[in-house]
């Protein structure tokens, strides 16, 4: 026995492993149960292996994609760089372009509900030299632009047509030196004159220090340079102070506030109503009379059931009563009328009258 | 007890070599193959064909070249895979066992050094491995499981060229005296 097994050791032992594994087989496969304690030192001892792996893994992941990959990200944040800049000039197009649109249908809106006529135009150019506040526009002599004809926008006025061309005309600005308009304020509607002073501001001349002007108050057109009609809005009181001889009024023109793309030319204008003027009111809605005070409720009452109050009414009723008590008639016929004569008789009965005190 | 020791034979010169394989390296080899098997192909599917526990397996046979060892490491390292598998504990082991008591025996008639023979011997465990593993599968759990003949010459040869530098580096892990 000892020498076959010695002879035979090899095999034994590998017919016994196979034996014993197939006995485990056979109790899982027949009794149909698993050997979860085996399973579970397998997974154990197997799993914190895989996820040292899987974390030595995604260390080694992120340091290629966070260096590695950085070679490439210089050239393609050299591309995305440019693609910004052309996205950015696409956008500024784009939002110019919406803002043109906008202002063409405001002008188109203005246009439409102004009582003047006007035709609307188009900035096309500057006038040379440095003080110069003068642009040109697309409209001419062509679409009945004159001289002297006012340019506006919704906003405010813009200026005056100097000269018009067959299919340009040339406009000078309120801005400009040489530009004058008669302007009239919001609130107390004191004349004045708009001149250009070179810049931003323009100056309200002629209005005497002892009118009300407040900074802040609107400036309109009050159209008595039959250039601008009345009621056009110039823009807001920026400074209001007493001057040496004239108060001293600088205006914010809010015609180019906004920048000049489009404009309107004024072909027949129509005199408006300055904003926030009250005229008089028709039929104005008054309330009631007031309650009488407590003393003067029966003085009311008396005056209310025939109670007299001037000296006349008194002589009046005095000589009534004295007619009643004599049963004659006085006062009967219409001023300027002779009197009938009473009855002899009763004549030289009845006294005199006396005047009163 | 740390070290395996065996006797070399050198078909060549018939001279006799001692090398060892220290019993951590041998540990550790088996796991990181149990490893690659359940973990890799999850990222790179294309290396399911990979099996790494039977290169493991033959290369232990055949530097061991004590059948008793080359079974028992066989039926460890099939009773793991087993054990992170779906099928009963044993399948595996088995198929292992054998496979590790063959290629001990054969390594005692052969120069397991060479890389040709290397290839062969993987190319042939491979399907001896496969077949059994079928063969068990369809007596003990009478499940067909179907021989693609074709696939599986294929995946011999991927891994008996696997199995060429696995066992080159596996050799230098290997001291020798």
């Amino acid at each position: 026995m000892e020498y076959f097994f010695n002879r035979y050791r090899n095999l034994t032992v590998l017919l016994l492993v196979i034996a014993a594994q197939l006995v485990l087989l056979a109790f899982q496969i027949r009794g149909e149960k698993d050997m979860p304690l085996i399973r579970s030192w397998a997974v154990t001892g197997i799993t914190p292996l895989a996820k040292a792996l899987e974390s030595l893994r995604g260390g080694v992941t992120g340091f290629f994609s966070n260096y590695v990959h950085l070679v490439g990200v210089e050239k393609e944040n050299e591309r995305l760089s440019v693609q910004v800049d052309k996205l950015k000039m696409e956008n500024q197009f784009l939002r110019k372009e919406l803002a043109t649109a906008d202002r063409a249908q405001t002008l188109s809106l203005f246009q439409s509900r102004s009582p003047s006529r006007t035709v609307a135009a188009r900035i096309v150019g500057t006038g040379s030299g440095a003080n110069s506040r003068v642009v040109f526009i697309d409209r001419g002599a062509n679409h009945e632009v004159a001289a002297g004809m006012a340019v506006i926008t919704p906003d405010g006025i813009v200026g005056k047509v100097r000269a018009a061309y067959p299919a340009a005309s040339q406009v000078v600005l309120i801005t400009d030196p040489s530009f004058a308009a008669g302007v009239v304020t919001e609130k107390h509607s004191v004349p004045g004159t708009l001149k250009g002073r070179g810049h931003g501001l323009c100056l309200v001349d002629h209005v005497q220090n002892e009118e009300k002007v407040e900074a802040g108050e609107w400036i309109y057109t009050s159209g008595d340079d039959r250039v601008f009609p009345r009621g056009l809005p110039v823009g807001q009181v920026q400074v209001a102070k007493s001057g040496r001889m004239f108060k001293e009024l600088l205006v914010l023109p809010s015609g180019l506030e906004r920048g000049l793309e489009e404009v309107l030319v004024v072909i027949e204008g129509v005199h408006q109503p300055l904003p926030g003027t009250v005229g008089a009111i028709p039929n104005p809605k008054l309330l009631p009379p007031p309650p009488p005070l407590q003393g003067q409720e029966e003085k009311a009452a008396q005056h209310s059931s025939g109670g007299l109050s001037t000296d006349a009414d008194r002589l009046r009723e005095r000589y009534q009563r004295s007619r009643e008590s004599q049963e004659r008639s006085t006062g009967e016929t219409p001023p300027g009328s002779t009197p009938s004569s009473p009855p002899q008789g009763e004549a030289s009965s009845q006294p005199a009258p006396q005047r009163s005190p | 007890m740390s070290e395996y020791t065996d006797a070399r034979v050198d078909t060549s010169s018939r001279a006799v070599e001692r090398s060892h394989l220290s019993l951590p390296v041998l540990l550790l080899v088996a796991l990181g193959a149990v490893l690659f098997q359940v973990y890799v192909p999850l990222f790179f599917e294309f290396l399911t064909f990979l099996e790494l526990p039977l290169l493991v397996t033959v290369y232990f046979g055949l530097a061991r070249r004590q059948a008793v060892s080359g079974l028992l490491y066989g039926a460890a390292i099939g009773l793991a895979q087993d054990s992170l598998s779906h099928q009963p504990l044993g399948m595996f082991g088995i198929a292992k066992t054998l496979v590790g008591y063959s290629a001990a025996s054969l390594s005692q008639r052969l120069d397991a050094d060479n890389p040709m023979l290397r290839l062969l011997l993987g190319f042939f465990f491979f399907l001896f491995h496969h077949f059994f593993y079928w063969l068990l599968t369809w007596l003990l759990l009478s499940q067909s499981l179907g021989f693609a003949f074709l696939q599986t010459l294929i995946a011999g040869l991927m891994n008996a060229l696997v199995a060429v530098p696995l066992f080159h580096v596996l050799d230098r892990l290997r001291g020798r005296n």
